[in-house]
């Protein structure tokens, strides 16, 4: 096969894109797709052309063809924006717009009004919830222009399907210098010099990790991306995969060439069945351009890649697990010593890598170590991504310096807190849960904390994947606590009893308080079992299981002793401790609650108000349903 | 003794495509999962008597193929509804109320934690963890299909959708 030439592909893209009068980026993300972009695409598609716009999808052979003089309108869909909420997105270049919530009904007018009078529509304009203000365009938002977009900057702002695109914006240059001009120690050397810290959770210095697998002698050597994000709350995986799934190839093939890696593997997960299918066909072309295969660039590198998907298990996450669940067993993880960079895939040195860590690799190699390190703090360079949720205006996928602190992230670029009427009101800040089911709660006293990976370690947090929910006054956190509680002990995979038995016990535990059966040891047992499930597991699930119990006892032990001691919960979120009430302004005396009641707790006459016996009283209900008047309340409901 | 006749015919055909997609996968047992995931998307579920054939054909025993089969939870050994709801519970959409949503489609669908499908086998009812698509909490999947933001009425809407459309199939 003939070498690739990057620039004549560059070329010849950008050259077929001069020639295009408008560009419109239709984003087709998992979130903009649920809300209806791919109806507003096959509209303005249909309808452009009914117009007199000529419509071209892509700036390929056949379709210059078509179109010598360049097509009027390139019409594409993109990758995750990251602004799911107000989706589907729609930008218009080189006007500069971005419209938000369009539906397949505004098609006409944005095709009469901008697309033929070349007038942006007002009414789809982004509005700033603040100030009421109407904003233009990207450069205009405060969710976007608070960012510093790196591994981001190419998702959403180009065709996730198109390998010329990428190629025309500089893609695979820096592969092709990591293999043509670099010998194998100097791209460790870069990378660690640039200070690259893996994004899967634990931060460990990816050139290390790149060096010491380069170290191992047996020549057959495998690279994994792990694309297994499982972490609920976290989806930057998703969006840089469906996004700009070349970029995360590339950083693969600099990756086999660091450590001498023949064949590599991408382990996403089956509940992301978007991102797989635009990698397969990223794969496919690759391949057929000869980036992925025998002999890449004429270096004689051989280096090829291959899909697995997952199969809904969080634990093949952890490294010997993904392992295992590659080679057709079981996910569950293996002791360590040996590390998987020693013995991995059947017995071979294997790399796992992280698919935003591997995004990183291309822009440290393109453009250098100190570039890379522009950003983010002393022993955290560069950026991350969070996808922050949660009661916050503007939910979405970000990306930050490391060293950005919390009170940004929350209150300028997430616009603000929501309260449980979902108006904006600061105020009722409560606390954000960062890094899933391994991490832990920060509050108010931590909102000009710098982010990073010291600074989160210190506080009892961590970065983990990124996830950062935001969470109002009215959320018990005794709850969120059993919600991830939950989640690690169906997660478990079984394998050692501190996890298996010791996270239904924590499950327990956390339920006696939320359900009023707790009394004066069960935080103290609480404690303790969280310390031995800590020491005790064997991998990473299991070790890190309890840091949402011990992070939520610590900044919210108050809390928990009015659940143990008062049995009471100050958020009224735990059925089982509040009471029912009946608002005697609202009650008519009908006497419906009294004769549902299995119990008999309520007492009084007809056309009186009523009252609820709280000795007697089991919650169950039924007089909640029962009245007409909605004058009883209590309760979670 | 014609309905043994046509089940025998339905079992050959059944066991056809499996052996196509043992083929597929050059009868490697490490691609174990891989096949597995074909099977079910083929038969919508993991019938026991598929689970040994396969076994057999990729000679690993039957206990490893349903050990892999039940370490999974894609994986299901039980069939399922026409249309298999699965309700997002990761921590965006648990925040906004998707435990309310189960409870509610569990009342709407007459089904419970343990029993999972309707009797009709119209629905299936299942939670998911993260989904990826938090912006959109709460959110829910019908089929392949995403649904965001689904409140209390917005589900009813759907589920009626549903079985409407299924009613309406089915007349044709």
């Amino acid at each position: 096969m003939a070498t690739i030439n990057l620039e004549a592909m560059g070329t010849a893209y950008s050259g077929a894109y001069q020639k295009i009068n408008r560009r419109v980026i239709v984003c087709a993300g998992t979130g903009c797709i649920a809300n209806g972009a791919l109806e507003v695409y096959e509209r303005l598609k249909t309808f452009a052309a009914e117009r007199g716009v000529s419509v071209t999808i892509s700036l390929d052979h056949e379709s210059q063809h078509q179109h010598p003089e360049g097509a009027d309108l390139l019409l594409s869909q993109s990758g995750c924006q990251g602004f799911c909420q107000v989706g589907p997105l729609l930008s218009v270049e080189p006007d500069g717009i971005l419209y938000v919530r369009v539906a397949a009904e505004d098609v006409e007018e944005i095709v009469e009004e901008t697309l033929v009078a070349g007038r942006p529509v007002e009414r789809l304009l982004y509005e700033d919830p603040r100030t009421g203000t109407q904003r233009r365009g990207y450069d205009q938002i405060d969710f976007y222009t608070r960012q510093t977009r790196r591994v981001l900057a190419a998702c959403g702002r180009s065709d996730p399907h198109s390998l010329p695109e990428y190629v025309s914006n500089g893609g695979y240059r820096a592969a092709r210098r990591a293999l043509l001009e670099m010998r194998p120690e100097e791209v460790c050397e870069v990378v660690e010099l640039a200070g690259l810290r893996g994004r899967g959770g634990g931060g460990f210095p990816t050139g290390r990790k790149w060096k010491l697998a380069s170290r191992q002698t047996d020549p057959q050597k495998y690279i994994i991306c792990n694309g297994d994000e499982g972490d609920p709350g976290a989806f930057m995986d998703r969006s840089i995969l469906e996004g700009n799934p070349h970029v995360v190839l590339e950083g693969m093939l600099i990756g086999a060439r660091a450590t001498g890696a023949h064949a590599g593997y991408v382990y996403v997960r089956a509940e992301y069945p978007l991102a797989v299918k635009r990698l397969r066909k990223a794969v496919a072309d690759a391949r057929e351009a000869g980036l992925l295969g025998r002999d890449i660039f004429g270096t004689g590198l051989d280096f090829d890649i291959q899909i697995m998907e997952g199969a809904g298990a969080f634990v093949c996450g952890e490294a010997s697990a993904m392992v295992s669940s590659i080679m057709g067993n079981r996910g569950m993880p293996r002791p360590k010593p040996p590390r998987t960079a020693e013995r991995g895939l059947w017995d071979k040195p294997t790399i796992v890598n992280n698919v935003e860590t591997l995004a990183m690799v291309p822009g440290i190699i393109d453009r250098g170590a100190e570039a890379y390190r522009s950003a983010g703090t002393e022993n955290s360079p560069g950026t991350k991504t969070f996808a922050l949720t949660g009661h916050v205006a503007n939910t979405g996928l970000i990306e930050v310096p490391f060293g950005t602190t919390l009170r940004e992230i929350v209150f300028e670029i997430g616009g603000g807190v929501l309260d449980e009427s979902g108006a904006i009101n600061n105020n009722a800040f409560k606390a954000v849960q960062i890094g899933g089911p391994s991490g832990g709660c920060l509050t108010a006293e931590h909102l000009d904390l710098p982010l990073d990976f010291d600074s989160l370690d210190e506080v009892g947090a961590m970065v983990g994947s990124g996830g950062l929910v935001v969470m109002n006054e009215d959320t018990c956190m005794v709850q969120v606590a059993r919600f991830f509680m939950q989640f690690t002990q169906h997660e478990s995979c079984g394998k050692c009893v501190p996890c298996r038995e010791g996270t239904r016990q924590l499950l327990e535990l956390l339920d006696d308080i939320i359900e009023g059966r707790s009394d004066a040891r069960t935080l103290a047992l609480l404690e303790e079992l969280c310390e031995n499930v800590a020491d005790s597991s064997l991998c990473g699930l299991g070790k890190s299981a309890p840091a949402p119990v011990l992070s939520t006892l610590r900044q919210f032990r108050a809390e928990y002793e009015a659940h143990v001691e008062d049995k009471h919960c100050p958020t009224k979120q735990c059925t089982a401790l509040t009471s029912i009430e009946i608002n005697p302004q609202l009650c008519k005396g009908c006497t419906l609650c009294k004769r549902k009641c299995p119990v008999d707790a309520i007492e009084g006459e007809l056309r009186q108000p009523h009252t609820i016996n709280p000795e007697l009283c089991i919650k169950c209900g039924a007089c909640i349903e029962a009245c007409k008047f909605n004058a009883i309340t209590g309760g979670a409901a | 003794m014609e309905a043994a006749t046509t089940a025998t015919l339905t079992e050959a055909r059944r066991f056809q495509r499996v052996l196509e997609i043992l083929d597929e996968y050059d009868r490697d047992g490490a691609k174990i999962i891989p096949i597995l995931q074909a099977v079910q998307e083929e038969y919508r579920y993991l019938p026991e008597e598929i689970l040994t054939y396969v076994a057999t054909a990729l000679d690993l025993s039957p206990a490893k193929v349903y050990g892999v089969a039940t370490f999974y939870s894609h994986f299901s050994l039980e069939p399922k509804g026409t249309y298999v709801i699965k309700v997002c519970d990761g921590t965006a959409c648990h925040v906004k109320g998707s435990g309310k949503l189960v409870i509610q489609l569990r009342t709407m669908l007459g089904l419970t934690e343990k029993k999972k499908t309707t009797d009709d086998m119209l629905f299936t009812l299942e939670t998911v963890s993260c989904l990826g698509a938090c912006g959109l909490a709460p959110v829910m999947i019908v089929n392949e299909k995403v649904y965001g933001q689904v409140g209390p009425d917005r589900a009813q809407e759907l589920i009626n959708e549903y079985a409407a459309k299924e009613e309406a199939d089915g007349n044709d």
